[in-house]
């Protein structure tokens, strides 16, 4: 595959992950509004969120106008190396910033300059990994900072929630992360957690749980206890969308676990806004679509 | 129902926590650079008294040499709380909208001076952008970047519900102190 041809499939994932919600994320927002009692806030807001997500399809711009910190997974075969992909990802990222699909969103630490391109240290963020097979699969999250500002992370026992060292502990701060994000993270969100690792491999294991299919089951059976048990008991706070009050608080939950060092037991929560913008691609050598990983 | 400029302190007083209001005229957007800049002492290019500010940071392209808002949803609010009810006192700022809410010190500047807290649905980018129907200005592109400038927005029923009013209510405080009894109730 030439240069321009992958830069052109990379516009496109961009463009689409921008612009179109997945399906199954759809699936939960109307499913919520259909909890919402009739002529509440919370189903205005839900009624509002559904309008908007067939609004950003007709019109190809944006979802949210907050693109995200742009987070980009690779699975490199042996036919593409990092530098030419990094090269294409990025020039791809300038012409969607320049076309509106993603804002000028990469500001300078130091300066608060902004960048104007998307470009800079660390933007976008990549995680290469080598592929099993003959694909490149490219998959991206945008991830808006309203939501990140409100991921967190707990280092167990945690006196304040009485959280011990066990799945009981996990429980309760997977329910006061939510309670402390109300409103402020565009709920109803998303959870993708991670139990254990590192102060850094948890929150990025929990960024990548997020794509789980929603309505998938976790393989693990504790797991799959906790998230439909913790998801319940999120939606009976009355938080509800935006935090107007309502049933719907979390449209999901997602958990998977690494291991840690005796002295450490982190819960890492990566809030997603209800606007899950995140797609994928696999792409052949000769520079073919093969699929999509999300119908949007 | 309508809330239209001019934005009297009269029309704002009227408001209640639970109102779904549609806004028509003019209003600025503002976010972080801006309320530090207004805060720190910065002189504002517009006049705010009776003014709207919009916490938002749109995605504007120009097209032909216009300038055109591709998305324009609102950002979190709390970030402004040190600066927000001083500043509304100070320029005569009547309302902000945003989304997430503000604190104990917004509302008490929101009773003092005549000012309420509209609420934007958080993500919705483009079903209020549609309803900017013009860009009147911009200013401070070149100092704090597009998202951070300040930009005038010609709405017309733009769409936002009342968390906060001129009378001491919030939805948030409501809804926060809720939940907060109902998560220890099952810790």
């Amino acid at each position: 595959m030439d240069a321009k041809t992958l830069q052109k499939h990379l516009l496109e994932l961009i463009r689409r992950t921008s612009t179109q919600l997945p399906q199954d994320v759809v699936r939960t927002v109307e499913k919520g509004l259909r909890k919402e009692k009739k002529g509440s806030t919370g189903q205005y807001a839900l009624q509002v969120i559904k309008d908007n997500v067939i609004m950003a399809k007709d019109k190809s711009q944006p979802l949210c106008q907050d693109t995200g910190t742009i987070i980009c997974y690779a699975d490199l075969p042996k036919w593409m190396d990092e530098i030419k992909f990094r090269k294409a990802y990025e020039k791809a990222v300038v012409q969607a910033t320049r076309l509106g699909y993603l804002r000028q969103n990469s500001v300078d630490s130091i300066t608060g300059e902004n960048s104007g391109t998307n470009l800079g240290p660390g933007s976008p963020s990549f995680h290469f990994h080598p592929a099993r097979g003959k694909s490149l699969t490219v998959k991206m999250i945008l991830k808006g900072g309203g939501c990140e500002n409100v991921s967190t992370q707990y280092s167990l026992p945690d006196t304040r929630l009485g959280a011990g060292r066990d799945l009981e502990g996990v429980r309760k701060c997977l329910l006061d992360a939510v309670v402390q994000a109300q409103g402020k993270g565009c709920g109803p969100g998303i959870l993708g957690v991670c139990i254990g690792g590192d102060r850094g491999s948890g929150y990025i294991a929990a960024k990548e749980t997020l794509f789980r299919p929603m309505d998938d089951v976790n393989e693990d059976k504790r797991l799959a206890r906790l998230e439909k048990q913790v998801l319940k008991e999120a939606n009976g706070l009355g938080i509800g969308p935006m935090g107007f009050g309502g049933e719907t608080s979390l449209l999901g939950l997602k958990i998977t676990h690494r291991n840690r060092v005796p002295a450490s037991f982190f819960v890492s929560v990566a809030y997603m806004c209800w606007a899950h913008r995140r797609n994928g691609i696999m792409l052949t050598e000769s520079g073919k679509l093969s699929r999509w990983l999300y119908d949007s | 129902m309508l809330l239209e400029a001019p934005f009297t302190e009269e029309k704002i007083r009227a408001l209640k926590v639970g109102d779904q209001v549609e806004i028509t005229g003019l209003i600025y957007t503002g976010r972080d650079a801006v309320h530090k800049y207004l805060h720190d002492g910065g002189k504002p290019p517009v006049d705010l008294q009776d003014s709207i500010i919009y916490h938002c940071g749109p995605v504007v392209v120009k097209e032909k040499g216009k300038h055109v808002v591709k998305a324009a949803g609102p950002t979190t609010s709390i970030r402004e709380e040190p600066y927000q009810g001083p500043l509304m006192e100070q320029f005569g700022i009547r309302a902000v909208i945003g989304k997430g809410g503000m604190g104990p010190k917004t509302l008490e500047y929101c009773q003092k001076v005549g000012a309420v807290y509209l609420h934007a649905i958080g993500g919705a980018a483009q079903v209020l952008a549609e309803r900017v129907i013009a860009v009147e200005g911009v200013h401070m592109a070149e100092k704090f970047g597009s998202p951070e400038a300040i930009w005038e927005f010609r709405v017309e029923r733009f769409p936002a519900v009342v968390t906060m009013d001129s009378h001491g209510g919030s939805l948030h405080a409501k809804v926060l102190a809720d939940s907060t009894d109902k998560l220890n109730k099952i810790l």
